[in-house]
């Protein structure tokens, strides 16, 4: 456990990508196969279930370290993280832990499950007072089964990569898929044997960059393909062994959430991964993201539900035909033989993402200003020659979005951000003038730079005193540009819509409160955009 | 009527028609620290510690002071006022007012560990005490001085390994001197920002022993530089100042490193959990020690760590200051004519 502690402090403090590679390579250098294993399912997302929920672990917490539940509250407030706080607050270790393994530590935590809560108090409060700060930290991140500390897929997959001499794009498809880390040896996991025995396995996707420049700088019309960039979940839907797996960007499989998808099984052929996108569609036409929300946030999924929220697929590219790899085929031959296969289906939940006619960039520039009337929010741009690559890769692919609709609101609510915004007021929620009053409409996260959220922190710790509770009133006086890709109508929010994807797209340090937007505003714009 | 008023200007004692650390200018100010939130220009008359004069003087230039000894009482308009270590920085004092047999204590910023420079943290009996609350959450508990000063020393030997200059960020003014004795203890090569260089020179000239120390210049040498380590105060860390060190790594020394948000934020290689203020534990046994009916709660966490006091039986309220400058880590709003010339006396800023 120190040295995944120490792992993992190193990892959540550093923000040099080279100093993160070297601790990892370190560690897959120097630590048991087994718990290699649980490093590369953790930083997947493979987390093990969830044995103790948050509240008693607070509660635990509060009677050793006797402390009130406001008092509690207000540290965890200030630290950002419960794990940590947790951490924090605890007495200093009494005795000192053997050094137990990570695997050793999640196979412990895995014989807790139905056991009696007593059991679990006690396994856990008596692991606590023998452990240092930062390995009590890690123990609870495996206990709450939460390990988003800025390491993303990619890293992992290099430090693997040079620890075992594999190519990395080798190695981000045999840890992808459906493995378990309980049964899963490391030499099994990176051997090819891997992607041969399982037959859900996706592939890396191949994801782009934004395009900033004037596509005119990416050469002539003739190298290019463009499509709607389309506002779903980017997914692959796999065929092999006569079952049907469905996986999202996120590694997530997601099969059972789309009853839709099942009924393709019949009709696809076998040894087939389409890359395309998840989402709701009626008549061929994609329904807007907010109703997608509707269906992923599901457990059971009624008739109703499938009747008014039906779930398709835009297929844009094929991966896997026949069993065969098609991902160094050139982009151009693989949509030749996409098209004959969607073609070929004729089905309401397969349908293909269509190629934009366009003979000059200008052309195109006017067609994705009609990118929201379709339902899409800009274009991708795939050159015809691109082979499917691994991860993100400048060059072949870019997503050339449209601009994001804005308003001018102010900022009247703040509260403590998490993770590197802890202790500082980085979470905010705006409003826009309704006749005199103030109407709240969106909170809003990211934008501003460190320097910009420093000064807007000092003012909201200026303009009032520390207060009780995560949220202070501020002043209505600072002015912020908000963008967003999309607005619906909403009867859960006061002002009557809900805003996709909504930010700070500047502070604007010329306006003064009373020269914000106004409710009637939001109303015009949800009339000509919200469907 | 209190002994001592919370007004616009700062913590008042009418009787006495004086302020301890007023934040506008008054007719006489006690001053508890030369930090430049305490200790603040453009009074008619400042009072402080005899270690505190030098610096107040370097901070504010050449202004009217008196200096006082510890312990040592002076009587303003039948007011008397003592002074007593805070063990904050050099010269760091509490102000004790009494009046017609009712005694209050201004900490100023305080710590109770004794960190072998500053002083010993000296409890004052009391009836109010007027306490900081920097860091009044319980996340906030310190280890020893001796502790975090191995773990400094184990990292500098890393980076020598490694071929690195190691880079140490701390305040000029207090925590500077402390991490200069330990890393005395590991290297002889030390070299030091110019605002670091300000108050080194002050504190030698005035008696204090110090390890040596050079400027950093820019005609140091990359000879000078190599496996070298470098003090510098926090508006220099991220500046084009610190090229010249490359390859080196930084660490950052300030109580805010306890958590790991702030560590990532500051995108700092090392953190080292060094406080000059009292942990949360200090704040309850220092509060505890004065014997206090009421404690008022300024600079920092103040609604939490009073509303403890008043559940754990102790009368508290929270008082409004505008202290707490020097250990947040803040921009600073737009600057003001005022602040800038606060900054350029203080030195602090300068790169």
């Amino acid at each position: 456990m120190k040295a995944f502690a120490n792992l993992i402090v190193k990892l959540g403090t550093t923000t040099k990508t080279n100093d993160k590679l070297e601790a990892l390579s370190h560690y897959f250098a120097t630590a048991r196969d087994e718990d290699k294993v649980w490093v590369i399912a953790l930083f997947s997302g493979r987390r093990p279930k969830r044995l103790i929920s948050s509240g008693f672990l607070q509660l635990w917490c509060m009677e050793i370290a006797k402390l009130p539940a406001w008092l509690f509250e207000e540290s965890y407030h200030t630290v950002g993280d419960l794990g940590e706080t947790i951490a924090l607050l605890l007495p200093p270790p009494t005795q000192q832990l053997a050094d137990t393994s990570l695997s050793y530590i999640i196979q412990k935590l895995s014989e807790l499950d139905k056991q009696d809560e007593s059991v679990k108090k006690e396994f856990v409060t008596s692991t606590w007072i023998q452990m240092e700060k930062d390995e009590r930290f890690v123990f609870n991140k495996l206990l709450t089964g939460n390990f988003r500390i800025g390491v993303s897929q990619k890293m992992i997959v290099n430090a693997l990569a040079k620890t075992v001499n594999i190519d990395p794009s080798v190695i981000a498809h045999r840890i992808s898929g459906n493995w378990d880390p309980f049964t899963t040896s490391f030499d099994e996991l990176l051997s090819e044997h891997s992607t041969a025995s399982d037959f859900s396995k996706p592939y890396p996707f191949y994801l782009a960059y934004a395009l900033d420049n004037d596509p005119a700088t990416l050469g002539t019309v003739e190298e290019w393909q463009a499509e709607w960039k389309w506002d779903g979940i980017r997914g692959q839907l796999i065929k092999r062994n006569n079952e049907i797996f469905v996986w999202s960007r996120g590694e997530e499989l997601m099969t059972d959430k789309f009853p839709e998808y099942h009924t393709l099984r019949d009709i696809l052929p076998d040894g087939l991964v389409l890359d395309g996108e998840i989402i709701p569609s009626v008549d061929k036409k994609p329904l807007p993201f907010a109703l997608l929300q509707t269906r992923i946030g599901r457990k059971n999924i009624t008739k109703k539900n499938l009747q008014d929220v039906p779930i398709a697929f835009f297929a844009y590219d094929v991966l896997e035909f026949d069993g065969i790899d098609q991902r160094d085929q050139p982009m151009e031959k693989r949509r030749v033989l996409l098209e004959e296969i969607v073609s070929r289906i004729d089905h309401s939940a397969m349908l293909i993402s269509p190629v934009i006619n366009f003979s000059s960039w200008e052309q195109l520039a006017t067609i994705r200003g009609s990118s929201r009337e379709m339902g899409a929010e800009g274009i991708m741009l795939k050159r015809n020659s691109s082979t499917y690559q691994v991860g993100r890769k400048v060059g072949d692919w870019w997503k050339w979005k449209i601009d994001p609709l804005v308003i001018d609101a102010v900022m009247i609510y703040a509260q403590k951000g998490h993770g590197r915004r802890s202790n500082l007021y980085t979470d905010y929620t705006f409003a826009v003038k309704d006749g005199e009053k103030l109407v709240t409409f969106t909170k809003a996260y990211s934008g501003l730079t460190d320097k910009e959220f420093a000064q807007v922190d000092s003012f909201v710790k200026r303009n009032s005193l520390e207060k009780f509770g995560p949220v202070r009133t501020v002043k209505p006086e600072l002015v912020f540009e908000i963008a967003f890709e999309g607005i619906a109508a909403s009867n859960r929010h006061k002002s009557g819509v809900a805003l996709r994807f909504p930010r700070i797209n500047r502070w604007r340090q010329d306006k003064k409160a009373d020269e914000i937007n106004t409710l009637e505003d939001l109303k015009k714009m949800l009339l000509v955009y919200g469907k | 009527m209190q002994l001592v008023e919370f007004t616009d200007k700062g913590l008042y004692c009418r009787p006495g028609n004086f302020y301890v650390d007023p934040w506008r200018p008054v007719e006489r100010a006690i001053i508890t620290h030369a930090h430049s939130d305490h200790a603040r220009w453009g009074s008619d008359q400042y009072l402080c510690h005899h270690h505190t004069l030098p610096l107040l003087k370097l901070r504010l230039g050449d202004v009217r002071v008196q200096g006082q000894d510890w312990g040592e009482s002076v009587d303003i308009n039948n007011v008397k006022i003592s002074l007593h270590p805070a063990g904050h920085i050099i010269g760091s004092a509490q102000v004790r007012i009494e009046y017609n047999g009712e005694v209050w204590v201004v900490s100023g910023d305080y710590k109770t560990e004794d960190d072998g420079i500053s002083g010993v943290f000296e409890p004052v009996r009391c009836h109010s005490f007027i306490s900081e609350s920097t860091f009044g959450l319980p996340i906030y508990t310190w280890k020893s001085q001796s502790e975090i000063f191995s773990e400094i020393q184990r990292w500098i030997k890393k980076n020598e390994e490694a071929g690195k200059t190691s880079v140490i960020i701390g305040y000029s003014l207090g925590k500077a001197q402390r991490i200069l004795k330990c890393v005395a203890d590991v290297t002889n090569k030390i070299l030091v920002h110019g605002a670091i260089w300000n108050v080194h020179q002050v504190l030698q000239q005035n008696g204090w022993n110090l390890p040596e120390v050079k400027r950093v210049t820019p005609e140091t040498t990359k000879e000078e530089i190599k496996n070298a380590v470098v003090l510098a105060p926090p508006s220099a860390d991220g500046t084009s100042w610190m090229k010249k060190f490359n390859p080196y790594n930084v660490g950052t020394c300030s109580g805010w490193m306890q958590v790991r948000g702030n560590v990532r934020r500051r995108n700092t290689d090392a953190g080292f959990v060094l406080s000059d203020h009292a942990d949360w534990n200090g704040l309850l046994q220092a509060t505890k020690a004065t014997g206090a009916e009421k404690v008022f709660v300024t600079h920092g966490f103040q609604a939490a760590f009073s509303r403890y006091l008043n559940e754990s039986g102790t009368y508290s309220a929270e008082v409004k200051t505008e202290y707490g400058g020097e250990e947040e880590e803040q921009e600073k709003p737009s600057t003001t004519q005022e602040q800038k010339s606060e900054i350029n006396s203080a030195g602090e800023e300068e790169s």
